[in-house]
């Protein structure tokens, strides 16, 4: 029972970071049609922006969960205006392409000089500890890490669907042309979203840092199982990008305690399934 | 692929009258091949051409039917991991290891393909390259590979029982047969009809359709094609390392393939030959260096993506001098 509850509960945290991914995925593929490869990057980006603030500047951590998606989120907007702008009326493999050049250069560099192991960052000591549930012990900082993401998940949501910057996010999504003759500007709209994208990576980044080691190559495994996440919710809908995150991290902490060899393999084993059941995805819209 | 498919369309006329120039440079490319092993370190040269014939096939995918793979270690590492094992642990000849390679590569090729087609485009990609993945922790956690360690020390046998290939020469030559007769597979079967229809999915998937072609089974045609040739490249390369290990299997090999391609040149025969040699030339020079081949890959990838995306054949075909020699 002990057993079964931690699991589940590393699950549910996997599932925050998968939701916080795929969401800021789907954001970002839906304005640019851009499948953001380096989300791992900026994932990481975030989690070593946080170290090294803490490293050379003494700032903390809650600072960090501020200031780190700020610096990537500009980092963002830096390579959207400059390189990034320029792949729109291109085939969208060639931003998938592009963006994957983008993700070997940040890993490689910070591989280079940090090195391939992790670098130990401590949670805040107000979250140290744990609390007694009864049925199991909840170390305080993943109980926060559940509840921060799920809540970032419900802002972005929220952002995207109920603010007037959101709706003409959704508008230009549908038509980008119409929505620019109606004087919104565009080209700025997608800078934002871009960076939009890359802040939740950052942010999910800084959350993992106390919980994985900061380590150059944190991001690259997570992006592919994020991808597969993505192929199995279908990218048409933010709601639907977090539900799915949320159930394949479920689903990967259950897989642990009754048949731990496949827990590696379980969320592609699911989107075979998926695959041959309902190709579009989930939640997906396109044929 | 439209950005892609209408450079495609100029190139397609052209190709057809070969003239004696192409044939010429045909010529003095193999004679150069077969004279290179008294100049150039023989396994350097082996790495190449294996490296060469992985690009083609996967070119054969992404250049000629417009599916961008990203799970083509799967068939390079496997099939190197097979024939490791048949020759090792079963003792065949090498000619009947690099087959089982060959034909495991094509398995496996026709199960990813079989999913991977239900989706197009960038979905494509993001499915390919998770079952890659999957793949990857297949061969971590199953008996056979030896995990972390690989299979190492393959024996290379004699060839038909008959010819010594731990012979560096009989080797090298080996692996050059090996390599001509991929390539003029790939030669022939681009130029077939069915590379023909092959062509036209790229250029406009619903117009084959509705000319009544099922385009679901000639994309996993060509799919399984591509997965056994880029098997027999992963095959020849085991036995020439002797070894087999993850590093073949693992989402950074199937990158590296794409970037041979696009940076020789999407869609080309030679393309990815070049493509191959420029990248495994880099590789080794950066060998002795600590500093990591990644950072040069990474921006190499993103110059080729912005600047130039016919890649260096491509460009060279599209120039003035590419045009007068009737490319």
């Amino acid at each position: 029972m002990q057993a079964l509850f931690g699991q589940l509960l590393i699950g549910l945290i996997n599932g925050s970071f998968y939701a916080l991914l795929s969401l800021g995925l789907a954001v970002i593929f839906g304005l640019l049609r851009v499948i953001n490869f380096a989300h791992g990057a900026q994932y990481m980006l975030g989690a070593f922006v946080a170290f090294l603030l803490l490293q050379y500047f003494g700032i903390g951590y809650w600072a960090a969960l501020i200031v780190a998606p700020l610096i990537v989120g500009l980092l963002g907007a830096v390579i959207e205006r400059t390189m990034l702008s320029r792949l729109y009326n291109l085939d969208p493999l060639y931003g998938l392409l592009f963006t994957f050049g983008l993700a070997l250069t940040i890993e490689g560099t910070f591989r280079y000089l940090y090195g391939a192991s992790g670098q130990p960052y401590a949670p805040p000591p107000l979250l140290a500890g744990g609390t007694n549930l009864g049925f199991m012990f909840l170390p305080n900082y993943r109980g926060w890490v559940v509840v921060v993401s799920l809540l970032a998940c419900l802002g972005t949501w929220l952002l995207i669907e109920k603010t007037k910057l959101g709706s003409y996010l959704r508008a230009a999504t549908e038509n980008a042309t119409l929505v620019q003759v109606f004087g919104v500007n565009v080209p700025v709209l997608l800078t934002f979203t871009y960076a939009l994208g890359a802040a939740l990576a950052a942010f999910a980044g800084v959350l993992a840092a106390p919980i994985y080691q900061v380590s150059p190559l944190m991001g690259s495994n997570m992006i592919i199982v994020v991808f597969a996440v993505v192929v199995v919710g279908g990218m048409g809908s933010i709601m639907g990008a977090i539900v799915t995150g949320y159930m394949l991290g479920i689903a990967e902490g259950l897989t642990k305690v009754f048949y731990p060899e496949a827990s590696n393999i379980v969320i592609f084993v699911i989107m075979a399934i998926v695959l041959l059941l309902r190709p579009a995805g989930l939640f997906g819209r396109d044929a | 692929m439209v950005e892609l498919s209408e450079k495609m369309a100029t190139k397609v006329q052209p190709e057809r009258n070969t003239s004696m120039v192409q044939i010429g440079l045909l010529v003095v490319a193999v004679g150069c091949l077969a004279a290179a092993p008294l100049f150039l370190y023989p396994i350097f040269l082996m790495k190449l051409l294996c490296f060469a014939l992985f690009a083609c096939a996967f070119n054969l995918l992404l250049g000629y039917t417009g599916l961008l793979s990203f799970g083509h270690a799967t068939f390079f590492g496997g099939a190197a991991y097979f024939t490791a094992h048949a020759v090792k642990e079963w003792g065949v000849t090498p000619e009947i290891g690099i087959l089982i390679g060959v034909a495991g590569a094509a398995l496996l090729g026709l199960v990813v393909g079989f999913f991977a087609i239900r989706r197009q485009g960038i979905y494509f990609a993001m499915i390919t390259l998770a079952l890659g993945q999957m793949f990857y922790f297949f061969c971590l956690q199953a008996g056979f590979t030896h995990g972390e360690d690989g299979i190492q020390s393959v024996p290379r046998g004699h060839l038909f029982g008959l010819i010594d290939l731990n012979q560096p020469t009989n080797m090298y030559y080996f692996v050059l047969a090996v390599f001509l007769i991929g390539i003029a597979m790939i030669w022939r079967f681009i130029n077939s009809p069915f590379g023909m229809i092959l062509k036209s999915i790229r250029e406009n998937e619903q117009r084959a359709i509705s000319l009544g072609y099922s385009v679901r089974n000639y994309k996993l045609g060509a799919f399984v094609m591509s997965a056994a040739l880029t098997g027999l490249a992963g095959g020849v390369k085991a036995l020439v390392f002797q070894f087999a290990t993850l590093t073949d299997v693992g989402w950074q090999m199937s990158g590296e393939v794409i970037l041979m391609t696009l940076l020789g040149g999407i869609g080309t025969l030679i393309g990815p030959i070049v493509g191959a040699g420029l990248v495994v030339t880099l590789q080794n020079y950066l060998a002795t260096s600590d500093f990591p081949v990644t950072i040069i890959t990474g921006v190499v990838f993103m110059a080729c993506v912005l600047l130039f995306r016919r890649g260096i054949v491509g460009e060279f075909y599209a120039s003035r001098l590419g045009k007068k020699l009737g490319f």
